[in-house]
């Protein structure tokens, strides 16, 4: 074949660390890697950078969700002495796509959209992500803007402000005066307690700290004992703790979260507002799209000498035939790679040859269980949720919109001044946790019905007639892809597996995995030791610079 | 800026603080050399700037530099606009470099409005700064200040700026320099009478509501609090000076011929004459009256106004009513220290009858000792009732019903909001504030009589806070006493309970006058003088008093006990020299001359910080060593009384010699410390 002799050949031919995929996982522990003064041979398959984390087209993202198809077994196993090859197939991430365009100037303009495949997803000022990113001074790669609004929607449908600072709940005009009062005191009290358990490792006081008996108790019965009204009790589990299950369903929740964690969240919420003076709430998002961050690390690990090829499909994984340990990688150019370690991305796994004995696979790769599934949505419109905010997160919490809305709906807008879409027109996240696809796309459909209005008018011919004018305008829709994404998490094997994009908002438990991944790897080295000249970075990179001119 | 703990120096730093003395130490000669030689040049200003730009604290530096600015500018003949323009550019950019340094330098702020009054310079560009500045520090009061001094400058509306406060309140209502300047910015507006702030009743309601939006979401954020005090200060003060009560009382008869006359204002004014305050008897009008001031602070202003009269008798009236009116001739000369005029008429009359027999006012050579046994009730048929009763049905007209409907409204609104805050949250702020909202309540209330419902509430809120917040009880303590005094003096039934008659154990005669005893009460702050006038004899003894201010308007007082009190020095007793009639004075078990130095009320005992000026004649009073500090303090209060009876001891200051100094200070005095004089 011509396009095999287009492969260009690696040299030198041995590494330290071989990574697979350049999701932010992987582009973490190639970083971190290489930092730590591995050779790291780092590639993709995709002709882009960010595998499950990056930003697309929208002609991309199509084709990246429908890309099932395993790839060709090429090459008929040359039976070496020494080693044994494993063909390595990809497994689809993705099932139940729907994509739907109403307005074909959407499509047109494809390539001015970055858009995210793991989305709806922000940083918190305060997050793991911000930490590492200047502490790996990867940061200057990167560039951030601040969410403008986040909304909770309240049990009637209306969309409220988050008050979510002391600030906020001071500026809000709905709560009432006792509410005010009750947000706050909840704030301090989580304050108090945080500086109190300081104080008390350095043997100070103890009188602020909330006993171990609330902290072990679920947090929802802690707020309950607060007396908060469910009004407020919502916005604290859903807005700003963002819980993903029904936290009043008793027994039958899924997963109830302790005080303990319901504090450590409220303080992260917390310690981000007003982190950085030039970004004013407590959510940011990098300019053009999630994308920008793996890509922020390749290029922190290329600085570093970590050497990439992407376009470059792994066929097989090479095993030592007597040992049975792993030796390298084979190239889709016929090139034999070894290296002491490898890191793959959650979509790649194994077939079985039938000379190999199945215990031998799954020594080497235990692909892992689906953990469980996400029903992602991306929407397009030509108008703002809300006529002042350009970019606003919006929690639907659990039976917010039907009754048996088991689970949080979270849905993140975003404008054109975050250089993800085309001026005049806005993108929409929405992701839920589901225990299935039917369930996933029930919440997102009922998501998309509360948000915006059917496409009534245009080239399609499905006119609809009710041209009824609705106090509230609604954004139309004018393309839609839904998507369900299988959830597996990171495994530690003699073949490391990342872990694929969770649930989130943030990145915390996936730069948590990580981490654990990168240590169990290098148990001697550091994760981005300290730098002398990462103190004076501590600033967002931001339009605006604070500082005096003259 | 704010909250930022201190950290104690390392070696290094130690070292480059040294280092950095050593270079400001040299600077700072070559400086001060081109200063004392009048040296203006160029070089000569950049050693100047170096030096600023490393202590911008120094103020002599600035100095210099505004020497050198009038110097080289007056050197310039014909006016060269671009040479003015590029030495003012110098000296903004100096300032600037110092503030960079340090951004409270009070030297480099004065120094830059020196320069920008001196004109010509863009003002945006100083407004691009503040926003920086104040970016930076939100609550930077420097910046804030240098705000209004520009706004000023280029006429900024200050609705415009009233808008900056909101929006900076907004993003974080913990400031006091911005709530400040809201206040400010709004007395501009009402002043000025502005659409939409005048009266003030349009914005006070909206101003409640956005403080409160701050004072309910945190209520231990301090801020907001005082703006809240200003807001109710705004409602319930009257914007008018006017009389609220006078000795004689209206419609009262007294029977001395010569008597002090005192006018009590609801607020300090000045302008209390002969051209604005007529005085008649009969049908004469009296010329030769002098009103003096009745106050021991330098201000021109004061609550109370006193002259005395005397009944011209003739040879033929020995027993005659004589009709006294005192009237205000010309109120509009009686102006409130922010120049309000009083424009409410007022008059008073009252009948002097002139009895020869009763006249004789023997002094009596007894010891008067204030002792419980020592007094009897009052019985209801004593003429004092007489008294009271004029005092307390001298019609008010002071206030206009009409104003206070809104008032009584906005004030009912707070107080519902308070009552809530308080149902849900036990905080300082919550009880404190409705303490207040309780007592301007009662202020704004009914105009015949003081209104007192609330006065119970109040006392048991503030009792509370005392506990709950003990770092302030003095603050608590203080509006208790103040409370517990209206609520006494509030009604005649009220205040018969705090009355005694005086009588000689040894006898059963009535001797002396009524006496209001207000003993053992635990009060550490005294007022409602204004229904005190006619008090002639006074216990305030065992209470905590640190302070006698506004006694001096008790013109009748002839006895006072302040024994077992918490006075701490002479001058903390100034008002006494105010009080001729006074005869008898107990001001045993105090704490005089045992603080050097009063940190509490009157920080500094030094004749520079006296309200009077230095006796000359002391020095030739006192001899050798009576020069001592507490002498003179005595003497300036002491100097011009009569005392017949006077206890000091259980003062520190009360030592053998002092007590010798008394006795040649004081010819009349018959007993010293219970020891009869001979």
């Amino acid at each position: 074949m011509a396009e095999t002799e287009s492969y260009p050949p690696i040299d030198p031919t041995n590494f330290d660390l071989i990574v697979v995929g350049t999701g932010l996982p992987e582009s973490i522990i190639a970083a971190a890697a290489s930092t730590a003064g591995k050779s790291v041979l780092h590639l993709d398959l995709n002709p882009h950078y960010g595998s499950h984390y990056s930003s697309l087209t929208l002609q991309d993202l199509t084709s990246f969700l429908n890309a099932q198809s395993p790839n060709p077994n090429i090459n008929p196993h040359q039976s070496d002495t020494d080693t044994t090859a494993i063909d390595v197939i990809t497994r689809p991430l993705y099932s139940d796509i729907e994509i739907s365009s109403y307005d074909d100037s959407v499509v047109e303009s494809s390539r001015k959209f970055n858009l995210d495949l793991a989305g709806p997803r922000v940083l918190f000022c305060a997050d793991l992500a911000v930490d590492l990113l200047l502490k790996s001074t990867a940061n200057q790669y990167v560039e951030f803007k601040n969410i403008d609004a986040s909304y909770v929607c309240d049990g009637n449908g209306n969309l409220m402000n988050v008050p979510d600072s002391k600030s906020a709940v001071f500026k809000d005009k709905t709560l009432k005066y006792s509410e005010k009062n009750q947000l706050n005191s909840l704030f301090k009290l989580v304050q108090g307690h945080l500086e109190a358990v300081k104080s008390v490792e350095t043997g100070v006081d103890d009188e602020k700290v909330i006993s171990e008996e609330d902290l072990d108790s679920p947090f929802v019965m802690f707020l309950d004992k607060m007396k908060l009204p469910p009004k407020i009790k919502s916005i604290i589990l859903y807005a700003i703790a963002m819980v993903d299950y029904d936290q009043d369903a008793g027994e039958s929740c899924k997963d109830v979260l302790r005080t303990r964690d319901g504090i450590d969240r409220l303080a992260l919420y917390h310690s981000s507002v007003g982190r950085f003076p030039n970004a004013l709430g407590a959510l940011i998002y990098p300019i053009y799209g999630q994308g920008e961050l793996p890509q922020a690390f390749c290029r922190r690990a290329a600085v570093k000498g970590c050497l990439y090829v992407l376009r470059m499909p792994v066929i097989s994984v090479l095993l030592h035939k007597d040992s049975g340990n792993y030796k390298g990688v084979k190239l889709v150019s016929g090139q034999e790679i070894t290296s002491n370690k490898l890191v793959m991305d959650p979509s790649f796994t194994v077939t079985s040859s039938p000379s190999e004995s199945p215990q031998d696979v799954s020594k080497f790769f235990d692909a892992g269980t689906i953990s469980g599934k996400l029903a992602r949505g991306i929407c397009i419109t030509k108008s703002s949720l809300k006529p002042d905010a350009s970019s606003c997160l919006v929690i639907y919490p659990p039976r917010s919109l039907y009754p048996d809305q088991a689970t949080s709906i979270r849905v993140l807008q975003l404008g054109s001044s975050l250089a993800v879409c085309p001026s005049g027109m806005f993108v929409f996240y929405i992701s839920v946790v589901c225990d299935n696809a039917l369930e996933g796309k029930k919440s997102l459909h009922a998501a998309i019905d509360s948000l915006f209005s059917a496409h009534t008018s245009g080239t399609t011919d499905s006119c609809s007639t009710d041209q009824i004018d609705s106090t509230e305008v609604k954004p139309t829709l004018l393309w839609s892809a839904l998507y369900v994404q299988d959830l597996f998490e990171g495994l530690m094997g003699p073949v490391v597996m990342t872990p694929t994009p969770d649930g989130n908002l943030n990145y915390n438990d996936l730069l948590h995995t990580t981490s654990k991944l990168f240590q169990q790897l290098y148990p001697d080295d550091e994760f981005f030791p300290e730098t002398s000249n990462t103190d004076s970075s501590d600033k967002l990179e931001d339009d605006s610079e604070v500082g005096i001119e003259s | 800026m704010h909250g930022r703990p201190r950290k104690p120096a390392t070696p290094v730093d130690e070292n480059a603080s040294a280092l950095k003395a050593a270079k400001i130490r040299s600077l700072q000669s070559q400086f001060l050399l081109n200063h004392h030689n009048n040296i203006y040049t160029k070089e000569a200003l950049e050693i100047n700037a170096k030096l600023i730009e490393s202590n911008p604290e120094f103020m002599t530096a600035w100095n210099y530099r505004k020497l050198a600015f009038e110097h080289n500018l007056s050197n310039q003949s014909e006016a060269d606009s671009d040479h003015i323009k590029s030495v003012m550019d110098e000296e903004l950019q100096v300032v600037e470099n110092a503030l960079r340094k340090n951004f409270k330098s009070y030297g480099a702020w004065h120094h830059r409005k020196w320069v920008i009054s001196k004109g010509s310079s863009s003002t945006e560009r100083e407004l691009r700064l503040l926003n920086l500045f104040q970016k930076q520090d939100t609550r930077n009061f420097h910046a804030w200040n240098y705000r209004r001094f520009i706004a000023g400058l280029k006429n900024i509306s200050d609705e415009k700026e009233l808008q900056f406060t909101t929006d900076m309140i907004n993003d974080n209502f913990s400031n006091y320099s911005a709530w400040h300047n809201r206040s400010v910015l709004l007395s501009h507006l009402l002043e000025k009478k502005v659409v939409g702030y005048f009266p003030k009743e349009i914005f006070l309601k909206e101003e409640y509501e956005f403080v409160r939006n701050a004072v309910f979401t945190d209520p231990d954020d301090q801020s907001g609090w005082f703006y809240h005090l200003w807001l109710l200060d705004q409602t319930v003060k009257v914007d008018m000076p006017n009389l609220v009560s006078s000795w004689p009382p209206h419609g009262s008869e007294i029977t001395k011929t010569t008597f002090p006359i005192v006018l009590f204002f609801n607020e300090p004014v000045e302008g209390v004459n002969l051209q604005t305050v007529s005085v008649q008897v009969e049908d004469a009008i009296f010329k030769n009256i002098t009103w003096s001031l009745l106050s021991a602070n330098k201000f021109k202003c004061g609550q109370a106004w006193l002259t005395h009269l005397t009944i011209p008798l003739g040879e033929t009236n020995s027993s005659k009513i004589f009709q006294v009116k005192i009237s205000s001739e010309y109120s509009q000369g009686i102006i409130s220290s922010n120049d309000v005029p009083c424009s409410q008429h007022w008059s008073i009359e009252f009948r002097v009858s002139v009895c020869h027999d009763f006249q004789l006012e023997g002094q009596s050579l007894r010891r008067m000792l204030m002792t419980d046994e020592n007094f009897c009730t009052v019985g209801i048929n004593s003429n004092v009732m007489d008294l009271f009763k004029s005092y307390f049905e001298l019609a008010s007209d002071y206030e206009q019903p009409t104003s206070s409907k809104w008032k009584s409204e906005m004030i009912a609104s707070e107080l519902d909001q308070y009552r809530e805050l308080l149902s849900w949250a036990e905080c300082k702020i919550g009880k404190l504030t409705l303490a207040r909202l309780l007592m301007a309540n009662d202020a704004i209330g009914t105009t015949v009589a003081p209104n007192t419902s609330h006065v119970e509430e109040v006392l048991k809120l503030y009792s509370e806070l005392m506990e709950l917040d003990p770092a302030h009880y003095q603050y608590y303590k203080d509006e208790y006493s103040l409370a517990f005094l209206k609520q006494v003096t509030s009604s005649k039934e009220s205040l018969m309970k705090y009355c005694g008659q005086y009588k000689e154990s040894t006898s059963s005669n009535i001797t002396g006058p009524m006496c209001l005893r207000l003993n053992s009460l635990s009060l550490s702050q005294i007022g409602s003088f204004e229904r005190l006038l006619w008090v002639q004899s006074l216990d305030l003894s065992h209470n905590q008093l640190h302070s006698i201010e506004g006694l001096e308007a008790l013109q009748l007082l002839s006895c006072l006990n302040l024994s077992h009190n918490k006075v701490g020095s002479f001058m903390a007793l100034d008002p006494l020299r105010f009080l001729k009639s006074l005869r008898v004075l107990n001001i045993s078990y105090n704490e005089i001359g045992a603080h050097t130095v009063d940190t509490r009320r009157y920080l500094c005992s030094s004749p520079l910080s006296h309200t009077f000026d230095y006796d000359k004649k002391f020095e030739e009073f006192a001899t050798g060593d009576e020069k001592v500090l507490n002498c003179w303090e005595a003497y300036s209060v002491f100097g011009g009384l009569d005392i017949m009876q006077l206890d000091v001891v259980g003062n520190a200051a009360a030592d053998e010699r002092f007590m010798l100094f008394l006795v040649k200070l004081l010819p009349g005095l018959k007993w010293l410390d219970g020891e009869e004089l001979h």
